[in-house]
């Protein structure tokens, strides 16, 4: 947590731009690598390169990772100092959060469907 | 007219929606009426409109925001009161073959209400209220980040309030509890506009809440004043800061639920239905991924303010501040990790419910944690009961029996015997009130003098602490027996005549709590009829320790004349024992914020579009979503939103308090 | 007990600022809209366990296989990516203080932003003329709410977009404008990434399902 950016008397106003030292070539690096990587899962799924479903499942998770990173990185050139390290800390705090909601949900719901009779399976029963 | 053109113009509005049928809420309403129509004839005839709409409707003040949010969640407190009084009525009578005096349709509707609006519009807005309140002036900053959000996040919670307070007499609220659960809020089983105005008052709100919560992140993160490192901020500031994390991570999810909701509702998806492959416990498990943290929401800054007054008032720093941090963290993380010990018997199986019971049953430790560090922090204290030490010492008493109950409804095979009933009632109205309630009057025992300069008078503070906490024993531990003989909640009526007992003890309860609420209000009264004894001119009546303590009472607009800096924790005690020296001299002009009626002309169309959503007078929510655009947008192109007090302003209120401060000497 | 007026000793540390100068406009600003969007983020998480929980409850409708356009979908998020790369030349732009270019980048921006919104408006008329409507089954509804939801975004973003296009224009790139374009590119990239997420797990994990 930042501790003593605060130093007394001395209002540190530098840090409000951190994002403002955006370059051509982040950009186009930034650009040409989420079209690489935006590209390669499309082709696995369109083409089936890969021989099993699920490999093919956990690549593209893997990409869309990647990318994700990459998007974070060179167009929302998020680092560890803007604001003082506080937007890193929200983003880390919001992926913990999300991943909590995420599979707790899924978790949560899918042993209630093992456990109980699926609302969707009872009235297909019928 | 046609029916047709009616219809399009009103919706599914006619004079049948009106509930004349009902002799209590005409009677109620008779009385909102006159009272209202004595209150807006008063206001006009004292002509105060222009007054109120310059100084406190359209204004940016925090101090003014926060206090307006204190008022909002009173007036609602008597509203939720009144419900629970019928409800405890009810059930005290409905005894062997007696009906009650309520129909179902009614009783439904009240104990949806009672929990809707206590939580939403009671203790959100108090706990907001402080926190806008206390918190700029702790960090030693003139006001929040984004003042203009401020008021409109101000606005838009008297909005949801105002679309609640309107179902009562225009329709009907919803008759599905405060959660609203699929199927039973579906359009199927619920075809009225209860569930709506349910939604709509929520979302409205929703959004106040969300952005207040932005607002006071960055009011935390960005504006403290220079010295004020994180482990040096005041521990209401880090209560508060970790409440608002969690409002902007919980909210959104509230959001999302009801707007799948209502599209279930309105267009016919199959989010939570029963067929086409819905899942109405997806409902369930969504509502608590928002709905315990809530609760920490709503606890957090209550034990910041305990934190306050426990200090203050046994003259000693608070022991183990770092461990108090490090809880309320801990705390906010474990709070997200806990939410399926809500439906234990949804029947998740074994492995799902004995992970969430110990999370659940873990975050009893930092909480435990805090209790000790405030029990260390009185012993060897010298200790004065005033009114705020007296709510705290209430609120670790209370407390501790309603978390401890807590503890053992986490134990998933106990939960299946106590779910559903009253003894879970009993649990949490044992620490929302006790922790909540009684955590937001010692805050406003506390804070009172800071905002008005006078003290709150002792005698009736008294009494209504006294019937507060016996009410709260006889209304609440009946509960607990009642739910372990197996009574479930929401009932109406009753078979087993051995049973009433217990009811009418509640009943009696209840009644001495309607005694407390009446005292406090006496209070209000009698203080302010006596604020020229009670007066404050030092603006530090308590012998406090933090900064708000070192600014007048009440605060000039600016707060501070000159940003304090601060070199330790309790900053103003660290001033007080250094003989710091009040400038006399070398006043400047002080920027600030301008006021704008743009917030509550927002609110109030973004009120207004959801009535006409809850009737289906589409062209009215029609017309409101465009003006709220427009209007939205115009409010951009203004890029002058600040002014300068004037030196000779600051100089003129600075002297005045010199004079004062000498004439107490 | 009031100590406010004690004689000052020398060598006591300072207590106030005796010259202060005020927070610049919109110091908050930046953080401040990086919060809101971790709340937005939050609402696309729910939304997506939705999608994760229903997808798979077509109640004997169509499925995604029957349903997605794999190519569509690859032209409609290089429409996005396009528009995400144009909107950094524009924010280059705006930093060399060059008016007239950066509203054509914007403009440009603007353009892959329709045309982003009316391919996928096309897909959904599309889906709804062969019956598979948001009514037809709990993974219908979450599709269409999840990436509807998207969809609102982007349009949002491209009312703002045409709003500060306005506003550079009436009042030049002035801080407050700046700032502003600074929030919108916040804005526009995170949509960027929130369809990274919708293109893996809706699209192409739904047809690969």
């Amino acid at each position: 947590m930042s501790t003593d950016t605060h130093a007394a008397g001395a209002h540190d106003h530098h840090h409000a731009d951190g994002h403002a030292h955006s370059t051509f070539s982040g950009y186009m690096l930034g650009f040409v690598l989420s079209v690489v990587l935006t590209a390669i899962p499309f082709w696995l799924v369109m083409s089936g390169a890969l021989p099993s479903k699920q490999i093919t499942a956990l690549v593209i998770m893997a990409f869309a990772v990647v990318q994700i990173v990459v998007h974070m990185i060179y167009f929302l050139h998020m680092n560890t100092t803007s604001e003082n390290g506080w937007s890193m800390m929200a983003l880390i705090f919001t992926i913990v959060m999300v991943v909590i909601a995420l599979s707790g949900s899924l978790w949560v719901m899918s042993h209630l469907n093992s456990n109980m009779m699926p609302i969707h399976q009872m009235s297909g029963m019928k | 007219m046609s029916p047709d053109l009616l219809k399009l113009i009103f919706g599914r509005l006619g004079f049948e929606s009106l509930p004349l049928h009902e002799p209590i809420v005409v009677g109620t309403f008779a009385v909102v009426a006159l009272g209202g129509a004595a209150l807006l004839g008063g206001l006009t005839y004292f002509r105060l409109w222009g007054y109120l709409w310059r100084e406190w409707f359209t204004t940016v003040d925090h101090k003014r925001i926060g206090i307006m949010y204190m008022i909002l969640g009173i007036v609602m407190l008597l509203r939720g009161f009144a419900d629970a009084l019928m409800m405890r009525g009810q059930q005290m009578l409905a005894f062997g073959g007696s009906e009650g005096y309520l129909n179902a349709h009614h009783y439904d509707q009240v104990f949806t209400a009672h929990g809707v609006i206590m939580i939403f519009f009671v203790a959100m807005p108090l706990v907001t209220g402080l926190m806008n309140y206390v918190v700029p002036l702790q960090i030693g900053a003139r006001d929040v980040s984004f003042p203009f959000l401020n008021n409109f996040s101000f606005w838009m919670t008297v909005g949801g309030a105002v679309l609640v307070m309107a179902s009562l007499f225009i329709g009907e609220f919803a008759r599905t509890g405060w959660l609203a659960y699929p199927p039973l809020s579906n359009i199927g089983y619920s075809p009225d506009v209860g569930v709506d105005y349910y939604i709509w008052a929520l979302q409205v709100a929703g959004v106040g809440t969300t952005l207040s919560g932005i607002n006071l992140i960055c009011t935390i993160v960005k504006l403290r004043c220079p010295g004020m490192t994180m482990m040096k901020m005041p521990v209401f500031t880090w209560t508060s800061l970790c409440t608002n994390v969690l409002i902007v991570a919980s909210f959104p999810v509230l959001t999302v639920v009801l707007a799948l909701l209502s599209l279930d509702r309105y267009v016919g998806t199959n989010f939570f239905t029963n067929d086409f492959g819905g899942s109405p416990m997806m409902y369930v498990n969504l509502i608590w991924i928002w709905g315990h943290p809530e609760v920490y929401i709503l606890v957090l800054p209550a034990f910041g303010i305990f934190s306050e007054v426990t200090s203050t008032f046994s003259g000693k720093r608070l022991f183990g501040y770092t461990s108090m941090v490090y809880a309320t963290v801990v705390i906010t993380i474990l709070s997200y990790l806990v939410w399926l010990h809500h439906f234990f018997t949804m029947g998740s199986g074994a492995s799902v419910n004995s992970f969430f019971g110990i999370t659940t049953m873990i975050i009893s430790i930092p909480t435990g944690a805090k209790m000790f560090n405030w029990l260390f922090t009185m012993y060897r204290g010298r200790i004065r009961y005033e009114l705020p030490m007296m709510w705290t010492i209430a609120f670790m008493l209370t407390f501790v029996i309603g978390g401890m109950t807590g503890v053992l409804l986490a134990v998933p095979p106990a939960d299946f015997v106590l779910h559903n009933s009253l003894f879970l009632i009993a649990h949490f109205h044992n620490v929302i009130i006790g922790g909540v309630v009684f955590g937001a009057f010692a805050g406003i025992s506390y804070w009172f003098p800071k905002a008005f300069g006078f003290k709150l008078d002792p005698f009736w503070g008294k009494m209504s602490f006294w019937f507060w906490v016996t009410g709260f024993y006889l209304a609440f531990m009946p509960l607990y027996v009642l739910g372990l003989m197996g009574v479930t909640r929401r009932l109406r009526v009753f078979d087993d005549p051995s049973l009433q007992i217990w009811f009418v003890i509640a009943a009696i309860g209840a009644f001495l709590v309607l005694l407390g609420i009446l005292s406090m209000l006496m209070q209000f009264a009698v203080s302010f009829l006596r604020r020229e004894q009670l007066k404050d001119v030092t603006g530090d009546p308590w012998d406090a320790r933090t900064l708000e303590w070192a600014t007048s009472s009440p605060p000039p607009d600016y707060n501070f004349a000159f940003t304090p800096v601060v070199h330790d924790n309790d900053a103003w005690w660290d001033m007080k024992k250094h003989g710091y020296q009040r400038p006399l001299t070398g006043f400047r002009p002080i920027h600030m914020p301008s006021s704008t009626g743009t917030g509550i002309i927002l609110a109030g169309l973004a009120t207004a579009m959801g009535f006409g959503l809850i009737w289906y007078i589409w062209w009215l929510a029609a017309v409101c979503f465009a003006a709220l655009l427009v209007v939205g947008i115009g409010h951009t192109f203004n890029y002058h939103r600040d002014f300068d007090i004037p030196a000779e302003d600051v100089i003129r209120t600075e002297d005045a308090r010199t004079k004062l401060l000498a004439g107490a000497k | 007990m009031t100590v406010a007026v004690n004689p000052a000793q020398t060598g006591e540390p300072v207590f106030y600022l005796a010259d202060e100068h005020p927070h610049p406009e919109g110091w908050s600003t930046s953080l401040g809209f990086w919060i809101y969007l971790m709340s937005d983020c939050l609402i696309f998480a729910i939304l997506f366990a939705t999608f994760g929980v229903l997808g798979g409850n077509y109640a004997a409708g169509p499925a995604p296989k029957d349903l997605f356009d794999l190519n569509l979908v690859a032209v409609n998020t290089s429409m996005l990516l396009l528009s995400s790369i144009t909107y950094g030349f524009a924010m280059l732009t705006m930093q060399q203080n060059k008016v007239a270019q950066t509203q054509i980048w914007l403009a440009i921006t603007g353009l892959f932003g329709l045309a982003f919104i009316g391919i996928e408006l096309t897909e959904f008329a599309h889906m709804i003329h062969e019956g598979a409507t948001p009514q037809r089954s709990a993974f219908l509804s979450a599709f269409f709410t999840l990436v509807g939801t998207h969809g609102l975004h982007v349009s949002c973003g491209l009312i703002w977009l045409v709003t500060l296009m306005v506003q550079v224009q009436k009042f030049g790139l002035i801080e407050a404008n700046r700032r502003r374009l600074m929030c919108l590119s916040m804005f526009w990239h995170f949509l960027d990434v929130v369809w990274i997420g919708v293109f893996t797990f809706v699209y192409l994990l739904g047809v690969l399902r």
